[in-house]
């Protein structure tokens, strides 16, 4: 027991950092380890070389938890037999003398031995005590269910961990930002971000598809609480995979899409307005909606808009979205999150968008190493648009049209197929913890002290085997059954014994 | 007969709450006064105990009281036959029925405010945390007053009554939110079983927690000695609060391993994930762990008692800081209620 309270200190010791250090995989804020790298340069590798960016699967972490779990294990294996035994075997016999129990007391029956004895055996076996009467002495248990209860308990933790690495194994989680209009098939190359496990089967992931029709958001107008959000509602049109015909369907939050256990969760939404860029000779070279990346509550968003295909140069543009756009002492800003008064604010750049060749990059940056920002008047050449505005480059390398507003909605899709298992182990656990806390385990033993013609004088004794003893009412209610009460005799004074309940 | 507004139930609510604060107060100088009274008089709680319970209409149960009482009243009259008179005794009551009464009138209002604020945002009245807060408090007075019923905790209403009217006054100031709708996340059925379970937990635990505290007050003046002088003199018998204390960290913990559950089933329907380890989960995590290492010390022998309750008195603490501090200095996915 010492090992496991010392582990479990531990335990809770090691989940501390974990919550103030930002954390890889932890689904807030992906870029927080990175943010926090960039901010503590020489800190942050050391903090990483001991894993206190994956404290939760770092090897120290695990090392604490599989050796409590072992020691729990040692420990309930050994008890789980001594229980098994236990409830084979009879209640152990009674002390020789009862002086030193916690409750005892002397009864007089108008019964014979015999019949007294038996009449109490009966009695305890009906409020489900494990009884054995052997000469002139009744034995009797209770409570066993204590020990299964907490048996069961710490077993179902190995369950939960079973669960825990089920999902961990065979499981997935990927999200996905998708336009109003946009579709979606369930393979991993249509995912943003796809995280399979050790053992996922990547290409057998659940088939469906669908599409985002629709993406509605209400924000409170009230003075109080303006802007916080009321409603988000995706609707989807959702086919599944044996072609049958599609379906329409609402995802909101707390309301998923299940499609066979693969979960289909709105986390969150944003802003992408629709442009139309046409290049140096005229020619429409993109035209659609961009994806511009929330940055806070009022949805002030962060985007860029790429036209590789422009001639004579690629050009680029980068700035930012305000669906209630206002002036305030340190420039623009959102003032409520719904589009009342869209404005897109934008700067140019011209030359190498380098997506022909070099790495992969964002869609949500420009790399701007090969890039020349446009310029008017020695300054950074910069424009406010609203819904129908166009911006035109100086030197006529093209134009922007700001043409409307559409809504983007990210998806995160989870697959855990552990979970019920996980579930199991938590139903298992919480009716052990509740019954080995609850439940008292207690003895009681009744043997004849004295015999005569006029009845059989009884002396009851009962043991806790549990702190919370409460077993008071307990030995009263054993010698009702066969008290012919009168002259009840007890160790106690009778001052006190008035104030114990008197049954008869 | 017509509705009250909406605007009228948050009113009434808010006054509710007001009157709340005052009532609590007034329960807590009364048991403030109880305490500060001298021992020979405090030494008659026995006696004084049934007249509690009498007046806040327990059922009478004197075959377990006399058990739970016991070690107490023992260890009371160890410190030596008191002299006393009638009159102190009656004092004694009085204030004690005074106190008890304060303190469940000061619950009635609390819990009317809490009601009027349910029906003014047409809710469950724990959506934000100023919500929390009063509900919270409002789970550890009743607590409280259950414990009141059927085990020695009178010591304890001072500090109690104290902790209900500074979180009171802390959610009617600093915390304060009117009353309106959820946002869309919280907008579950899993909030009112969740947060409901979580915060019940905490009302217990808040009782195993003062319980704690006075517990090792009141240890270290009678391992100085048998004349017991000054407040911890006053307080019961260290074992009969080590009881207490344990007897509440023992009924909350299951409430508390429900409340995480429930928080993992919402999670997954609401994330795809039932455990994230975001800052709030891996502060319930924490909290258990404690509490469980403290169940664990209490039944090894060499570590119950003093060694022990530290690990309840931690795990408090961790309950404390998930309850307020992570929603204030730690972002995460739980924070969307706003202060």
């Amino acid at each position: 027991m010492r090992t496991a309270v010392i582990l479990l200190g531990l335990l809770a010791l090691a989940a501390v950092p974990g919550s103030l250090l930002p954390q890889r995989n932890v689904a807030s804020d992906p870029n927080a380890v990175l943010q926090f790298t960039q901010d503590n340069p020489t800190l942050a590798p050391w903090l990483d070389r001991l894993g206190l960016f994956e404290v939760y699967a770092s090897p120290w972490f695990a090392a604490i938890y599989i050796l409590l779990l072992v020691s729990m294990t040692g420990c309930v294996i050994p008890r789980c037999l001594r229980l098994w035994r236990a409830v084979r075997a009879d209640p152990p016999p009674a002390p020789s003398s009862f002086v030193r129990l916690s409750e005892r007391r002397e009864v007089h029956a108008a019964q014979c031995p015999s019949e007294a004895l038996r009449a109490i055996a009966a009695d305890l076996k009906s409020r489900g005590f494990r009884v054995r009467t052997t000469g002139g002495e009744v034995r009797a248990e209770r409570g066993y269910a204590r020990e299964l209860g907490n048996l069961l308990f710490h077993l179902s933790l190995l369950v939960l961990l079973a669960g825990i690495a089920l999902g961990r194994l065979f499981g997935f989680e990927g999200r996905v930002a998708l336009v109003e209009g946009a579709g979606f098939s369930n393979v991993v190359s249509q995912y943003d971000e796809f995280s399979p496990r050790a053992l996922t089967d990547v290409e057998g992931l659940e088939p469906f598809s669908f599409t985002l029709n629709d993406f509605e958001a209400s924000f409170e107008t009230a003075d109080e609480k303006r802007g916080e959000p009321r409603q988000f509602r995706a609707e989807l049109e959702y086919r599944p995979d044996d072609g049958s015909t599609s379906k329409a369907v609402e995802v909101e939050p707390n309301h998923p899409l299940d499609v066979n256990e693969t979960k289909v969760f709105l986390t969150g939404h944003g802003y992408a307005p629709k442009v139309t860029v046409r290049d140096g000779r005229g020619d429409v070279v993109f035209t659609g909606p961009v994806i511009f990346l929330p940055n806070d509550a009022s949805y002030a968003s962060d985007g860029v808009v790429k036209a590789p295909d422009a001639r004579p140069t690629e050009l680029g543009f980068e700035g930012f979205f305000l669906p209630t756009a206002a002036v305030g002492d340190r420039g623009p800003y959102s003032a409520f999150p719904d589009a009342l008064n869209p404005q897109l604010f934008l700067t140019a750049f011209t030359g190498d968008l380098g997506m022909s060749d070099g790495p992969p990059q964002s869609v949500y940056t420009l790399v701007k190493d090969d890039l020349q920002q446009v310029r008017a008047d020695g300054r950074p050449f910069a424009k406010a648009l609203s819904v129908g505005d166009t911006m035109r480059l100086p030197n006529g390398e093209g134009s922007l049209t700001f043409d409307g507003v559409a809504r983007f909605a990210n998806f995160q899709i989870a697959y855990d197929p552990g979970k019920e298992v996980s579930l199991v182990a938590a139903a298992l656990l919480l009716l052990g913890v509740t019954t080995s806390l609850l439940i008292r385990r207690r003895r009681v033993w009744v043997r004849v002290v004295a015999s005569g013609p006029d009845g059989t004088r009884l002396e009851a004794g009962a043991l806790p085997l549990t702190r919370r003893g409460g077993i008071t009412g307990e030995i009263d209610a054993v010698l009702t059954a066969v008290s012919d009460e009168r002259e009840k005799s007890s160790d106690r004074p009778d001052t006190e014994r008035a104030a114990g309940p008197e049954k008869e | 007969m017509t509705l009250p507004s909406m605007e009228t139930l948050a009113q009434l609510s808010d006054n509710l709450v007001y009157s709340a604060i005052a009532v609590y107060a007034l329960a807590m100088l009364a048991y403030a006064a109880l305490s500060a009274r001298r021992p020979e008089a405090h030494r008659q709680q026995p006696a004084a105990a049934p007249a509690v319970e009498a007046t806040i209409g327990a059922r009478a149960d004197p075959g377990s009281r006399r058990s739970v009482g016991a070690p107490g009243e023992e260890a009371r009259d160890a410190t030596g036959p008191a002299p006393h008179t009638d009159a102190s005794v009656n004092a004694v009551d009085r204030l004690s029925a005074i106190a008890a009464a304060l303190t469940i009138l000061g619950f009635l209002l609390h819990l009317s405010g809490v009601v009027a604020r349910g029906f003014a945002a047409g809710r469950a009245p724990w959506g934000n945390m100023y919500e929390f807060a009063v509900v919270a408090a409002l789970a550890a007075a009743a607590a409280f007053l259950v414990f009141l019923r059927r085990e020695p905790v009178r010591a304890l209403g001072v500090w109690i009554t104290a902790i209900v009217v500074l979180t009171l006054g802390l959610s009617v100031t600093v915390l304060y939110t009117p009353a309106g709708a959820l946002v869309p996340v919280l907008n579950s059925y899993w909030l009112v079983i969740h947060v409901a379970a979580a915060i019940t937990a905490g009302g217990v635990f808040t009782i195993g927690a003062v319980a704690i505290l006075l517990y090792r007050l009141r240890l270290r003046a009678e391992r100085r000695g048998p004349a017991h002088t000054g407040y911890a003199g006053r307080l019961p018998a260290a074992s009969t609060l080590n009881r207490v204390a344990h007897t509440a960290n023992l009924f909350a913990f299951p409430i508390w391993t429900f409340a995480v559950i429930a928080g993992a089933i919402w999670a997954e329907n609401s994330w795809g994930r039932y455990w994230g380890w975001d800052p709030k989960e891996t502060w319930a995590f924490i909290t258990w762990v404690l509490y469980a290492a403290y169940l664990h010390a209490e039944a090894t022998a060499g570590w119950r008692g003093t060694k022990a309750s530290w690990f309840a008195l931690l795990g408090y603490a961790a309950f404390v800081f998930n309850f307020f501090g992570v929603n204030m200095w730690i972002s995460g996915l739980h924070s969307y209620a706003g202060i």
